[in-house]
């Protein structure tokens, strides 16, 4: 069990490393910093003295030590546009962001997971192929699009909304239901295959055999072993917090963290662009490890590697 | 399938005497079917008390689902019909909290592969326990001292440690033990064992038999016992069914069935392997296919592989006849059967 864990850790810390290296390359070939800072028309004195100030003069492999440590102690450097800090920044428009991910996260929960079971229960039933059907619309509508649907019924022939911006609880309406709507419909396929894959095993039948009431089949002996599959794509979801309204904030105006990555790709914020991306791939790598540990928690098969007891 | 077993000398074990008479299941004329195919065609058969009934036939004959079909543990989309009585009590079509009483109750069942059988996540003690509580009303302490004395009886090795281990720990053989176990919570009248040791090696498939014919000698429940084996049947039971395309060809009782096979499938079972000699228990393939149950002959489903055929047998669905006491057979050439019968009715052997 311990192992187990030890080792899930171990693979967490080396997936950042990675992510690490691998900025550090993307944003060595992009070019030299140099030119794109100071701009094509600087004197060589000035872009020499760029790249002295900057290390960028140390071999390769000395820089790519210096912006290990750097980014160990979290120096992930200077936004180009707004001056200070990169960090700074991005963390400051993290709350807006979660503003909208978190009550969607509980969207997708609360619709996606009761509706997959519901639908898997009541195999090829009406309802069934109603979730099903809502399902494979809400999955296969880009957000973009359901989010300027959403902004021309509600917000522009109803005026009951506003259609973008921040300000009132109002104006989390139509971004939260947008993105909630894909998610709950991809956990809703989810879940209900995982339940009819889990209802098709041969413990279901020995329950049933038992002589246990069926409420009681599905609620202790499907339901703990649907959710090992499931607690994966939930994973996915929590590790998509800050990462995950890109388009819904730029189709909303929203200030949230997706706003700031368009805007500073857009402008070549390298250093912002950076940081955002280290701290998505750590939002994930750490959603990844918190899966682990549900799964050695859920699934005994696991976290057990002692069988020699068997023979 | 190709594990010898030693020839009884006689059937295992007898009814208690101490049991009273009578029937305890009546099936009758139980047919199931998926999407309009009928794949189990009119079952008619009954279990006295204590009995231990033992079912062979090929792999699609239909011994899973008449019993599977008789507890209401096909999917829903199954279409079953007829009567399954236990005592005068109609089990198909009762309500499921009624079903549920009966079943882990007074018919408990076991399974193929006991691995699979078992939930993967949740701990053996609060498997078992599950049918402590609700068959004996035991609840808290009482259950975990049950449940150990119960795994002791079943000779599960280790037992108090081994109440809070996972499927996963234990072996086939072991898991196969805590399937017993289980069927033994419920205190049944019957256990129905579907292939309870085809998944097992050699060894370990001896010693559960031994465990049920022990079982049953000293609870008096009775057994039913599904097989590939004719001889893991014979030895553990009285009395032999004998299924084939979704219906019942033969029974009689389990020492006869090897001296005197009357029914022509039966007789190709045995066939291969002279009588009164060396191993005559193995089931041994028979020319040509089992009929698919959608494209089943109009006549006897046997037809098309029985040397014996005339040309009735392609017009006329041969009824299960008595034919002496305690035997039937569903034969059109019944009265020829008998003269035969050490020679091979198949038309070619292919083993
Ligand atoms: N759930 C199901 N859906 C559709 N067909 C089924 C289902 N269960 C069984 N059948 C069909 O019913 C027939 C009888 O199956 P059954 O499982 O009773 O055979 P069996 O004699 O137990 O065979 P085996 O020795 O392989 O276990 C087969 O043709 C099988 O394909
Ligand atoms: S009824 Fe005819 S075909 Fe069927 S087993 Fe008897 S002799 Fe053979
Ligand atoms: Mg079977």
């Amino acid at each position: 069990m311990f192992r187990y864990f030890i080792i899930r850790i171990l693979r967490a810390l080396l997936t950042v490393a990675l992510v690490v290296t691998f900025a550090f390359i993307v944003l060595r070939l992009s070019g030299d910093p140099a030119y794109s800072i100071m701009g094509d028309n600087a004197s060589p004195e000035a872009l020499a003295a760029f790249r002295k100030e900057w290390g960028l003069d140390q071999p390769l492999w000395n820089q790519y030590l210096h912006y290990f440590a750097a980014i160990v102690h979290g120096e992930l450097g200077q936004s180009m546009r707004g001056g200070g800090p990169a960090l700074d920044l991005v963390l400051s428009r993290i709350p807006a962001t979660l503003m909208l991910t978190l009550p969607a996260l509980l969207m997708k929960l609360a619709i996606g997971i009761p509706a997959g079971i519901y639908a898997a229960l009541h195999r090829d039933s009406l309802i069934d192929r109603a979730v099903m059907v809502t399902a494979v619309a809400g999955y296969s509508v880009p957000s973009f699009v359901l989010g300027l649907a959403l902004v021309q019924l509600l917000a522009i022939w109803l005026a009951w909304l506003p259609t973008g911006g921040a300000g009132s609880p109002l104006h989390l309406i139509l971004p939260i239901v947008t993105l909630g709507v894909g998610g709950a419909a991809v956990l809703a396929r989810f879940v209900r295959s995982a339940m009819l894959e889990v209802l098709g095993q041969p413990y279901i039948r020995t329950a049933n055999a038992k002589g246990i009431p069926w409420t009681a089949v599905v609620r202790d002996h499907a339901l703990p072993n649907a959710a090992i599959p499931t607690v994966t794509i939930v994973g996915f979801m929590v590790g998509n917090l800050i990462a995950g309204s890109v388009v819904v904030e730029s189709v909303f105006s929203w200030p949230g963290v997706g706003n700031l990555l368009v805007v500073s790709v857009a402008a070549r914020d390298l250093s912002v662009v950076q940081c955002i991306l280290l701290l998505v791939a750590a939002a994930m790598v750490l959603s990844n490890l918190v899966v682990d540990f549900l799964y050695g928690f859920l699934d005994p098969r696991l976290s057990n590697d002692n069988t020699a007891g068997r023979h | 399938m190709t594990v010898q077993h030693p020839i009884p000398a006689a059937p295992a074990s007898k009814i208690p005497a101490t049991l009273s008479p009578g029937r305890l299941l009546t099936i009758e004329n139980l047919t199931v079917g998926f999407n309009g195919v009928r794949v189990l065609r009119g079952i008619d058969l009954t279990l006295a008390r204590g009995e231990a009934l033992g079912v062979v036939g090929e792999s699609g004959s239909g011994k899973s689902v008449t019993w599977l079909a008789a507890l209401g543990l096909l999917p829903k989309t199954a279409e079953v019909s007829g009567s399954v009585r236990l005592d005068e009590d109609e089990l198909l079509g009762l309500h499921a909290s009624r079903l549920n009483r009966v079943r882990g109750g007074r018919v408990a069942m076991i399974f193929q592969d006991p691995s699979s059988a078992l939930n993967p996540v949740i701990r053996i003690g609060r498997q078992i326990g599950e049918v402590l509580a609700r068959h004996q009303g035991m609840s808290g302490a009482s259950v975990r001292a049950e449940a150990k004395r119960l795994f002791d009886l079943v000779g599960l090795p280790d037992s108090a440690r081994r109440i809070d281990a996972y499927p996963h720990e234990l072996s086939g053989g072991q898991n196969q033990r805590v399937m017993i176990a289980m069927a033994l919570a419920g205190k049944p009248d019957v256990l129905i064992a579907d292939e309870p040791t085809t998944a097992l090696d050699a060894t370990i498939q001896a010693q559960i038999l031994d465990l049920l014919t022990t079982i049953r000698k000293e609870t008096g429940m009775a057994l039913v016992l599904i097989s590939h084996d004719l001889g893991v049947v014979s030895e553990t039971c009285e009395r032999i069914m004998v299924m084939y395309a979704g219906g019942i060809v033969e029974t009689a009782p389990s020492n006869l069935i090897f001296e005197t096979p009357r029914h022509p499938y039966t007789q190709g079972l045995l066939a291969a392997v002279p009588p009164f000699e060396g191993a005559v228990e193995r089931l041994v393939p028979i020319e040509g296919q089992v009929p698919h149950p959608a494209n089943m002959p109009t006549g006897c489903a046997f037809a098309p592989r029985c040397s014996r055929h005339m040309s009735e047998c392609e017009k006329i669905v041969p009824p299960l006849k008595s034919i002496a006491a305690g035997r039937a057979s569903a034969c059109l050439a019944e009265e020829g059967a008998q003269a035969e019968r050490h020679s091979s009715p198949i038309k070619s052997m292919s083993a």
